[in-house]
C-alpha cells in the first residue's frame, strides 16, 4: 500500500502521472516534465514535498543535542527563523541523511528530513536522544503538508495568495523563515531559484494548492524537481551520497564544521580519514544522455582514473546532458574525460557546479 | 489513444508500416512515448546495418530514461530519419508519424507475424492489469 500525501487527490484531479517514489504515491509530471522545468526557471512552479518529514525537537537542551547530532554547527543559528543545511553522520562518518534545521527558539528546533530515510532518521535521533538528552521531546509532524513554490516570481505569487504574508516574509534572506498564523514560510528550496518552502496544516493544503494554481503557479512533479536540482548542483540522498560515503567525497565538505571544539557523531572518523574521491560536474560534449552509474574514465598525468556518475541526466536549461560524478581528487575542471555509454565512449568536460542558478547558465 | 489499423506492432511497443516498395518503416508507439515522457535524444542505426528480429537497433532517450528499440523484423537498414536527431520531441507530438528507420525485410513472413491493431490493443489492456 503506497503512502499518500494530503494532496494526493488534488494531483489526480490535475491529471498527474503518478509513480511509486520510495513507497510514496507521488506526481512525476502533469503532462510535460520539460514545460514544468522551464516554468520554474522562468516564472513559478510548485511541488508537493509533503512526503518529506518535519520533526520538532523541543526542550531546554535542544541546541546541545543538535551540536552532537549533526556535522554542521548549529551555533551558526543565532537569529530565530534561521535555517542550516547539514548532514547527520554515522560514527564512521557516512551520511545517514542530509537535512535542514530551522531555529525557532532556544527550546524548539525543527528539522526536515528526506522521505525515504524518515523512519531510519527518527529511530536514530530517538536513540541518540535516549542516550544524551532524555528530557527532549521529539515529534514527527505528519500533520503538516509542505509545498515548495519556486521560481523568479514565486514569492510574489505567494503574496498574491496570502497578502498578509508579504510583510512577514519580504525581508527574509535566503535560509531564513517566518511563522504566520498556520503557515511556516522559509526562503529555501531545491531548484536553484528563489522561492519559499511552506508548511501548513495538511487539511488546508488542497485549497492552498488550488489558490496558488489560480495565481498562475504551475504544478510540477518529481521529474522536473530532479532536473532542476541537478542543474542547481544539489545532492540527492541515496544517489550522490549515502552511509558508505563521507561528506567530503560528495561535495558536502562545506557543510561539515571541523574547526570548533565541539564533538559530534562522526567527527573523529572524518579527522582520521584520507579523502581520495570528490564529486565533480560533467558536461557531455558528444550527443547522448548521461545516466546514473555510468563509468567515467579519465587520463591524468599518464595515469588512468575510473569514476562513476552519481546523478546524470538531460539539462533542459542548457540543452545538453550534465552529471555529477565521483572521481579521484586529482581530476580538475576543464579536463576532458570519457563516459562509457552502452558500447560507446562519449567525451565529457569536467566543470565546477552548480550548472545553473537563478535562471543563468554558469558553466 | 487510437491505434492506427494500417500498422503492425510488436510486444516491445514498436510500430511497423509496410511501404509501397516493400520496405518497412519503424517507430515507437504512442503508448511507448507516453511512458517515456519528453524525448531528448535518439540514437539511430546506420544505413547498411543488418539486424535480426528482436535485436537492439536504436535507442530512444527521454528526460527520464533510455529505452532500447528492437528491430521488429530481420533486415537491412536502408534509410534513417536524421531529422529526429535534432527534433526528438517530434516523437512525443506524433509517435505514429515519426519513423526512426526503414528496413528491407529479409523474411517478409516476419512482418505478417506481427500484432495487428486489435492484438496490440489487447496487449495494452493486459499490461494495465
Amino acid at each position: 500500500m503506497l503512502k499518500k500525501t494530503p494532496l494526493n487527490q488534488t494531483h489526480r484531479e490535475m491529471n498527474a502521472k503518478m509513480v511509486d517514489f520510495g513507497g510514496w504515491d507521488m506526481p512525476l509530471h502533469y503532462g510535460s516534465q520539460l514545460d514544468e522545468h522551464h516554468k520554474v526557471r522562468q516564472d513559478a512552479g510548485m511541488f508537493d514535498v509533503s512526503h518529506m518529514l518535519p520533526i520538532d525537537i523541543k526542550g531546554e537542551s535542544t541546541r546541545d543535542f543538535l551540536r552532537h547530532l549533526v556535522a554542521n554547527n548549529v551555533d551558526k543559528l543565532t537569529i530565530p527563523g534561521k535555517a542550516l543545511y547539514t548532514c547527520m553522520l554515522t560514527p564512521e562518518g557516512g551520511v545517514i541523511d542530509d537535512l535542514i534545521i530551522y531555529f525557532l527558539s532556544e527550546t524548539w528546533f525543527r528539522i526536515v528530513v528526506n522521505a525515504g530515510t524518515a523512519d531510519k532518521d527518527v529511530d536514530w535521533i530517538i536513540k541518540q536522544r535516549d542516550i544524551i538528552a532524555p528530557d527532549l521531546e521529539i515529534t514527527s509532524r505528519r500533520d503538516l503538508a509542505m509545498i515548495a513554490v519556486q521560481g523568479p516570481n514565486a514569492r510574489a505569487k505567494v503574496w498574491q495568495v496570502i497578502p498578509e504574508a508579504k510583510a512577514a516574509t519580504e525581508e527574509l534572506k535566503l535560509f531564513q523563515s517566518a511563522t504566520l498564523n498556520h503557515f511556516f514560510i522559509a526562503r529555501t528550496g531545491y531548484t536553484g531559484e528563489d522561492g519559499f518552502e511552506i508548511m501548513l496544516p495538511a487539511e488546508e493544503s488542497p485549497a492552498f494548492w488550488r489558490a496558488l494554481y489560480d495565481a498562475g503557479v504551475a504544478p510540477a512533479g518529481l521529474g522536473a524537481r530532479d532536473t532542476l536540482r541537478l542543474e542547481a548542483g544539489m545532492n540527492l540522498y541515496g544517489q550522490d551520497m549515502d552511509e558508505t560515503t563521507l561528506p567530503m567525497e560528495s561535495g558536502l565538505g562545506w557543510t561539515v564544521d571541523l574547526k570548533s571544539e565541539r564533538d559530534f557523531i562522526g567527527k573523529q572518523a572524518l579527522l582520521d580519514s584520507k579523502v581520495t574521491q570528490q564529486l565533480v560536474g560533467l558536461v557531455l560534449l558528444d550527443r547522448g544522455v548521461l545516466r546514473n552509474h555510468q563509468k567515467v574514465v579519465a587520463q591524468h598525468d599518464g595515469r588512468e582514473f575510473e569514476g562513476e556518475i552519481t546523478s546524470g541526466g538531460f539539462s533542459p536549461t542548457i540543452n545538453q546532458s550534465i552529471a555529477l560524478a565521483r572521481i579521484a581528487i586529482e581530476i580538475a575542471p576543464d579536463e576532458e574525460v570519457h563516459v562509457l555509454v552502452r558500447d560507446k565512449k562519449l567525451r565529457a568536460k569536467v566543470v565546477k557546479y552548480p550548472f545553473v542558478r537563478n535562471g543563468k547558465v554558469l558553466i | 489513444m487510437s491505434i492506427p489499423t494500417d500498422l503492425k506492432y510488436t510486444k516491445s511497443h514498436e510500430w511497423v508500416k509496410t511501404e509501397a516498395d516493400g520496405n518497412v518503416s519503424v517507430g515507437i508507439t504512442d503508448h511507448a512515448q507516453e511512458l517515456l515522457g519528453d524525448m531528448v535524444f535518439v540514437e539511430l542505426p546506420q544505413v547498411g546495418d543488418t539486424f535480426t528480429q528482436k535485436q537492439e537497433c536504436a535507442v530512444a532517450e527521454s528526460v527520464k530514461a533510455a529505452a532500447d528499440v528492437y528491430s521488429p523484423v530481420s533486415g537491412e537498414v536502408v534509410e534513417v530519419n536524421s531529422a529526429l536527431v535534432d527534433n526528438p520531441e517530434n516523437i512525443n507530438q506524433d509517435a505514429f508519424g515519426s519513423w526512426l528507420f526503414k528496413l528491407k525485410p529479409s523474411n517478409p513472413a516476419e512482418v505478417e507475424g506481427l500484432l495487428d491493431a486489435t492484438g496490440y490493443q489487447a496487449l495494452l489492456d493486459s499490461e494495465e492489469h
